[in-house]
């Protein structure tokens, strides 16, 4: 065990320069690192977002909305489907997942006919060719109808992709720095927000479905505040973003909606000098935008965002141009984000915020300060322990644990895994725990020279018979690491990093680095020397 | 200096009463668990964390008063490190995830009003329901799973007695674990469920060393009584336990003091698993195999290098 051919010393001593290379940028500022020659790595360890400050959110796309949406289209059809065909129906009901209705008869061909017409519906989402997305069942007279579990998963899969891409779309508006945005799992989405402390514009902006539409003001009848939930048949009632007592009766059907938008822009009222935001339609929007002007010069129009109704302007002339704008007393701010958000588009289902970490830069840098000092005064206290316990050969172990630390920071660089403040306990724990190996090792060693053995049969026995001792003890904990890894998230996932980076390289040392020096060391003792005890 | 290695200690000598007193700390620590339960931090029970700094110093009463009025249910406000910096924690808000996004505005406002000095907001944490229900439960399985894996592996590299063996004390090591946050009433938060994991790890790690040595040592002195073979092995392997321990607590102690508050209660739940761990490793893990009936006849022909 402590013969090494030239070819191994060479591998291991290029195994740990390649690693010190990638640790050396950890010590220098970006820009002395800009002046250096282009072969030395310049990538630096990842700072997790508890360390260089800024925002975690984690999102869930509304799912039941999801699904209640495309069971209140499918209401519509399938009245309309019963009407046609003359088939008397009573206790029509929507639910959360189905839908319920009583009917005397309900012949094959209907079915068939409801089937179709989701079928052709639903053709943006079912790539399935003809295959049925609906369930009905009936009970003598009573017919529920709901969507498959396979429908619903598709839908549901499609709307968080489009909202992932809706997400990245406003973020990136914002000009926010390196946002990372993920999807986690079914139906959620995870947002990194670097350099973000207080994300609370962020989280307006993502709390906004942002569907626009344009419909007319219901001027038939006027709002009843003693009567709050009457609407004639055909209207709705929707409250103001201006003045939270007041509320608009408008039609209920859409006259345009901001799919058809292609521009926003945020401007002033050239008059009065209020922000406004101006838009653009598409072809289709421009002429349906033009028709409903048209005919209804003198009548409000109501802009409505997220059912709330911003305003709603009296049509002095029609609008042909395809080309607008909404004022509604907002703020230069507000004008904006507005723009965003039209320009972005609309969320097919609402974002809820489960969960948000955000940590401000001071913290982060206060965090890097103290564990950088806690790893130093250990680092010290190991090393002086070390060779207080087992003179020489502990002045190697500590050799080889400065070595250690430096292959940690190298292979975080290198594969830029992210160091978390949890990470950095991580490698203060791999400080204390890198010198077991060699512990290990010397402590046989100095069983071997007891028993009488002479130094370098002492060295080459205790390797060989510490081997597996090692190897069953770091697996326990590299397992433990590794549950950690895939059980958690965020900074604690960069604790189990470090934490199996550390058990990798303090074995990787202990076997080869270590190894050779007591080699180098044990072949250059005199031979009156060789029996003479570790710790003498 | 001492060389420990040559130490004659007869551990299992006392191994009554060793156990009655493990038994009684578990006891104690299940006990306390059902009584007061666990200080659950957001993490696990849900709500806001907020940690401000500012540049006087804040009386911290006339604050949390202040809070309390805001109608959010239970307000914490509680000193953080320094005079300056506190932290302030807000209970779950009942109905559903998006409602906890209004606490934070309103307790910011709130702090913007009541404090005359600018307020750094260092640090703003919100749960929701929907989450902090799932981290418990991931928590639960990981600390189950390593267990679990653990079992298995021992089971693998030695027989079923040292895994048994091995296990208990490691259900012991996280039992105490777990009690001792329940004593003190520290906050049990997700970090910690990560210590609990490294205890795992370490404990076993410092486990398989006396088991591997109790494996060769069984080997070597076929006739040797099984006491006095387990006391030899803990004694022979004395040095190496000391040694880690003493460089890992060490490591430990020093991210204790000097590594600043938010990790505060990773790294004591970490020290008291060390101590936990090496002990268990010792006077649980090793004086149990007395009890389970370790196979005597190893076959010499497979093992590496068991002869001499």
């Amino acid at each position: 065990m402590i013969y090494f051919s030239n070819t191994k010393i060479f591998s291991i001593l290029s195994v740990i320069f390649i690693c010190l290379m990638f640790a050396v940028p950890n010590f220098f500022s970006k820009d002395q690192l800009n002046s250096f020659p282009n072969f030395i790595p310049k990538q630096q360890v990842n700072l997790g977002l508890d360390l260089q400050g800024g925002s975690h959110l984690l999102l869930e796309v509304d799912t039941v909305e999801i699904v209640k949406e495309r069971l209140e289209n499918l209401n519509s059809d399938v009245r309309r489907v019963l009407k046609k065909n003359n088939i008397q129906y009573s206790n029509f009901k929507n639910t959360d997942d189905n839908l319920k209705f009583v009917v005397e008869e309900f012949p094959a061909e209907i079915q068939k006919e409801i089937l179709e017409i989701s079928v052709s519906n639903s053709q943006n989402i079912l790539q399935m060719g003809d295959q049925t997305n609906l369930v009905i069942t009936r009970d003598l007279n009573q017919v529920s109808i709901s969507f498959t579990d396979e429908f619903i998963k598709l839908a549901v899969s499609n709307a968080v992709a489009q909202s992932l891409e809706i997400v990245r779309r406003r973020i990136d508006e914002l000009g926010t720095r390196e946002p990372s945005i993920q999807r986690q799992g079914s139906s959620r989405i995870i947002i990194q927000l670097p350099g973000i402390d207080d994300p609370d514009r962020i989280k307006a902006l993502l709390g906004q479905t942002a569907k626009l539409t344009f419909q007319l003001v219901d001027t038939s009848t006027n709002y009843d505040p003693l009567n709050p939930k009457k609407a004639p048949v055909g209207s709705e009632i929707l409250p103001s973003d201006a003045d939270d007592s007041f509320k608009y009766i408008v039609k209920k059907r859409v006259m345009v909606g901001g799919e058809n938008l292609v521009d926003a822009q945020p401007g002033f009222d050239p008059q009065t000098n209020e922000p406004i935001v101006s838009f653009r339609f598409d072809r289709l929007g421009a002429s349906k935008f033009g028709r409903v002007t048209q005919q209804n010069v003198g009548k409000p129009f109501a802009i409505i965002l997220d059912d709330t109704v911003i305003s709603a302007p009296v049509i002095r002339e029609a609008i042909l141009g395809g080309s607008g704008q909404i004022s509604g007393g907002f703020d230069s701010e507000e004008a904006n984000d507005l723009a965003i958000l039209l320009r972005a588009g609309a969320l097919p289902a609402p974002l809820i915020i489960l969960e948000e970490r955000s940590v401000g830069p001071d913290l982060g840098a206060d965090s890097i300060e103290a564990g950088q000092y806690a790893a130093i005064i250990g680092f010290v206290a190991v090393i002086i322990f070390m060779m207080f316990v087992y003179r020489y050969f502990g002045f190697l172990a500590d050799i080889a644990l400065i070595i250690n630390l430096f292959m940690v920071l190298g292979i975080l660089s290198l594969f830029q895994a992210t160091l978390t403040l949890p990470g950095i306990a991580g490698i203060i724990l791999t400080i204390g725990m890198a010198v077991d190996a060699n512990v290990l090792i010397f402590e046989r060693v100095k069983e071997e020279i007891r028993s009488g053995s002479k130094m370098i049969n002492a060295v080459e026995n205790g390797y060989k018979r510490a081997l597996s001792t090692i190897l069953d003890a770091n697996i326990t904990t590299l397992i433990a690491a590794v549950i950690l890894f895939f059980m958690a998230s965020g900074p604690v996932r960069g604790f189990s990093i470090t934490l199996a980076i550390g058990i990798f390289t303090s074995v990787f040392t202990a076997f080869t680095f270590t190894r050779l020096l007591i080699s180098i060391y044990a072949k250059s003792l005199k031979p009156s020397l060789v029996g003479m005890k570790i710790n003498d | 200096m001492i060389d420990i290695a040559k130490t004659k200690i007869n551990f299992l000598k006392s191994r009554i009463i060793t156990f009655i007193f493990s038994s009684i700390l578990v006891v104690l620590s299940i006990g306390f668990f059902f009584v007061s339960g666990l200080n659950f931090g957001i993490d696990f029970k849900g709500g806001t964390l907020i940690e401000i700094e500012t540049d006087n110093e804040i009386e911290i009463a006339g604050l949390r008063d202040n809070l309390n009025t805001l109608s959010l249910g239970d307000v914490q406000v509680q000193e953080f490190g320094s005079k300056n910096n506190l932290l302030i924690r807000v209970e779950q808000q009942s109905g559903g995830d998006q409602i906890q996004q209004n606490v934070v505005e309103i307790v910011k406002n709130s702090l913007d009003s009541h404090l005359s000095s600018e307020v750094n907001f260092r640090r703003t944490e919100v749960v929701g329901p929907k989450v902090s229900g799932e981290l418990i439960q991931s928590g639960a399985i990981a600390i189950l799973a390593a267990v679990f894996a653990m079992l298995i592996y021992i089971w693998f590299r030695f027989e079923w007695q040292f895994s048994l063996g091995a296990v208990v004390a490691l259900i012991h090591d996280v039992i105490l674990t777990i009690g001792v946050f329940s004593i003190t009433q520290l906050e049990f938060n997700l970090p910690i469920i990560a210590a609990i994991l490294t205890i795992v790890g370490y404990s076993m790690n410092d486990t398989v060393v006396v088991y591997d040595r109790v494996r060769e040592n069984l080997r070597k002195h076929r006739s040797k009584n099984i006491i006095d073979l387990l006391n030899l092995s803990i004694n022979e392997t004395l040095s190496r336990t000391i040694v880690t321990s003493v460089t890992t607590l060490l490591a430990l102690l020093s991210l204790f003091i000097f590594g600043g508050e938010v990790i505060k209660g990773f790294t004591f739940a970490m020290i008291w698993g060390v101590v936990v761990g090496t002990y268990s490793s010792i006077f649980v893990a090793a004086p149990l195999l007395n009890y389970l009936d370790v196979k005597r006849e190893w076959n010499t022909t497979s093992a590496v290098d068991s002869t001499r």
